[in-house]
């Protein structure tokens, strides 16, 4: 028997009134630590999907929306710009690389997305299986769009039009799966990768039922009307003329097999970007840091795109967040504070009853200091319990959330160690634990042995 | 030894004490008597080193242990003196083993279980001992006081007011036990009370 195992009688003994202070302080440090992990995940979640991307260039409308959409995907696009304009900001010489990206289509969900090989290569994504697509109309999965979709090499699938599940079927071209890339964590993992003459093929076929692109199609607009039947063939002359290097042989061979599609495109394709060619996004990266002074201002006065600056629209997003998770931050600290107070009342009320046990401790030769580290362990240990708990807790919400969302969006990479803002809650639980049991342990000091002896 | 000379206490101008000189040679017991109000339970604490006399000398065996700092006599008194009060006490959320455990440990002395055990067998207590306090009954409970107070092996035993709740079947019960246990760990044991069943049981007496 000792005085660690007393203390610990007591808190056993006391069951009711133990519960209650560990819950509080459970409660109270397990919200603030899930708050903590949410925060750090998403903020984690979003610098580690931006890969260094400097500046995103897209039609105008929201920037927010732009950079959600275009480096998260999770929003609608702001609509489509010409390819011509926006890669003319790839050889400005404050620019380092540029990736397209052309999306609108989804398959169940996940979108397809038209870019270059640099884009899953920006991500450090690797192949899993498979290849990367070499020829239109060919794909590379996510790893979560494969898992869900158990689709495997060799597999073929229709795009829907649009973003959400249930839109129009672009049942006339299909995608063939080539490659599969392995788990990111990143946004990678949720889409279908192509390149960008997939996008532009299915959609030019289809530009008579598409709203979309007759707004944003200027060329071909007024071909479409005269002659929807002709689409494909309006399209490859423009090829044609657009045709200037290495695929000239390959266009050659084209202008035979213009209509049969699927076959076509076993045998051979081109490659060539089109004039009137539409992209959804535009991907920038500079050079050095100047970019960021001349090159966003630069796009958004002299043209008609935008331009958006990932790390400021997030840090605008995260400042718009936090206010909701400063709010249950401090509710979540007014919880520890009333758990401190349970921890003082429990204490309080048990020493009263207990003021004759400690004076028969001091006679059977206790120290003033052996019946204080009693009264304070009997504190600590409630708030430090607590404190242990509530961080576990805060990991197995964030565990159990991460498994119910997890495939809608990005958050795979779980933690379980402290994060650094969370080493603070340690001193704090213990800190109101010790102002908890101050008050009881000044009184156990200055216990009056012979008077309560005397008087029992 | 134990001896006092001229002590006095007082808690305020009314209640002033001054108590007769003791001195107790080796292996005498002491039966201290005296009514109500004379200040018995406060003889009994100052010989207990709980409270100071404001003046005169108390020492045992040539130590005036109420000079020493605090620590010092609260381990003074863990390891030389046993108290057996009027009514029993014990830490209630341990069992009556852990509650002489805590005793010894409290003492600075071995926590021996096995002699622990031995003692509560001695007693008639052995298959309680996993008990707590609170299931025992009132004799019960004496009588693990009193094991509590002579399991550390005291040299002086105090015992406030033993008796005086107990009828004369339980009194000599529990002063016969006293007596064993003082003697059979060859500890002094000094009895103040107003229950005058004692006088005849000890040789040496006085009267506050």
């Amino acid at each position: 028997m000792n005085i660690r195992r007393l203390g610990w009688r007591n808190l056993l003994s006391n069951p009711l009134n133990t519960t209650l202070s560990l819950l509080l302080m459970t409660f109270g440090v397990g919200v603030i630590s899930l708050l903590l992990l949410l925060n750090n995940q998403i903020e984690q979640q979003l610098k580690a999907n931006l890969k260094g991307i400097d500046m995103v260039v897209g039609a105008k409308g929201s920037p927010l929306q732009l950079i959600l959409s275009s480096i998260y995907h999770i929003d609608n696009p702001t609509g489509n710009i010409s390819y011509a304009e926006a890669n003319k900001l790839s050889k400005n010489s404050l620019v380092d690389f540029t990736i397209p990206l052309s999306f609108g289509d989804s398959y169940n969900g996940f979108r397809i997305v038209g870019t270059t090989h640099q884009y899953p290569e920006l991500y450090e994504v690797s192949l899993k299986e498979g290849r990367m697509w070499s020829k239109t109309l060919e794909v590379v999965l996510g790893s979560t769009v494969a898992d869900v979709h158990q689709l495997k090499i060799g597999d073929t699938f229709y795009g829907t039009h649009g973003l959400v599940e249930g839109g129009h079927v672009h049942d006339d071209y299909a995608y063939e799966v080539v490659g599969i890339l392995k788990p990111s964590y990143s946004t990678m993992d949720q889409l279908i990768l192509t390149n960008s003459h997939s996008v532009w093929k299915v959609h030019n076929h289809e530009t008579i039922d598409d709203d979309h692109d007759h707004a944003n199609c200027d060329h071909n607009h007024e071909d479409d009307n005269h002659d929807p039947a002709n689409c494909n063939h309006n399209h490859d002359h423009h090829e044609h003329a657009n045709c200037d290097h290495d695929h000239d042989h390959h266009e050659h061979a084209n202008c035979d097999h213009d209509h049969s599609e699927k076959v076509e495109l076993s045998i051979s394709e081109d490659l060539s970007i089109p004039d009137d060619a539409m992209i959804t996004a535009l991907l920038v990266k500079f050079k050095s840091p100047v970019g960021f002074i001349q090159l966003p201002r630069k796009v958004n006065e002299t043209t008609s795109l935008q331009a958006a600056v990932p790390a400021l629209e997030i840090s605008r997003l995260t400042s718009l967040l936090g206010f909701g998770v400063k709010t249950i931050n401090g509710i979540a600290y007014i919880i520890i504070i009333v758990s401190g107070l349970s921890i003082f009342i429990s204490l309080y009320n048990s020493l009263k009853k207990r003021r004759y046990e400690l004076a028969l401790m001091r006679v059977h030769g206790a120290s003033k200091w052996q019946l204080v580290k009693l009264v304070l362990q009997e504190g600590m240990t409630l708030s430090l319990l607590g404190a242990v708990f509530g961080v576990l807790i805060s990991r197995l919400t964030l565990f159990f959330m991460t498994f119910l969302v997890e495939q809608k969006y990005a958050v795979s990479s779980f933690q379980f160690n402290l994060i650094e803002e969370e080493f603070w809650l340690l001193p704090i639980a213990l800190f109101i634990g010790l102002v908890a049991s101050l008050i009881p342990t000044i009184q156990t000091y200055n216990i009056n042995i012979p008077k309560i002896l005397s008087n029992a | 030894m134990l001896q006092s000379e001229s002590i006095t206490f007082a808690y305020d101008k009314v209640n002033q004490f001054l108590f007769p000189d003791i001195k107790l040679e080796k292996e005498e017991d002491l039966l201290i008597l005296g009514k109500s109000g004379v200040g018995k339970t406060t003889l009994i604490q100052i010989l207990a080193g709980l409270l100071k006399p404001q003046s005169g000398t108390l020492k045992y065996n040539g130590l005036s242990y109420h000079d020493l700092p605090s620590k010092e006599l609260d381990l003074f008194r863990g390891k030389h003196i046993g108290m057996v009060f009027q009514r029993p006490h014990f830490v209630r959320n341990i069992s009556i083993l852990d509650n002489l455990l805590l005793s010894l440990y409290l003492s600075n002395n071995k926590q021996d279980k096995e002699r622990t055990i031995d003692l509560l067998e001695k007693i008639g207590l052995a298959d309680k001992l996993n008990c707590k306090p609170d299931e025992l009954s009132h004799g019960e409970q004496q009588r693990v006081a009193i094991a509590m107070a002579v399991v550390k092996n005291p040299d002086l035993i105090l015992a406030d007011e033993p008796t005086s709740s107990l009828d004369d079947i339980n009194c000599e019960k529990i002063i016969t036990l006293l007596k064993e246990q003082a003697s059979s760990t060859n500890a002094q044991l000094i009895i103040i009370t107003h229950d005058s069943r004692l006088k005849s049981q000890f040789k040496k007496s006085i009267t506050l």
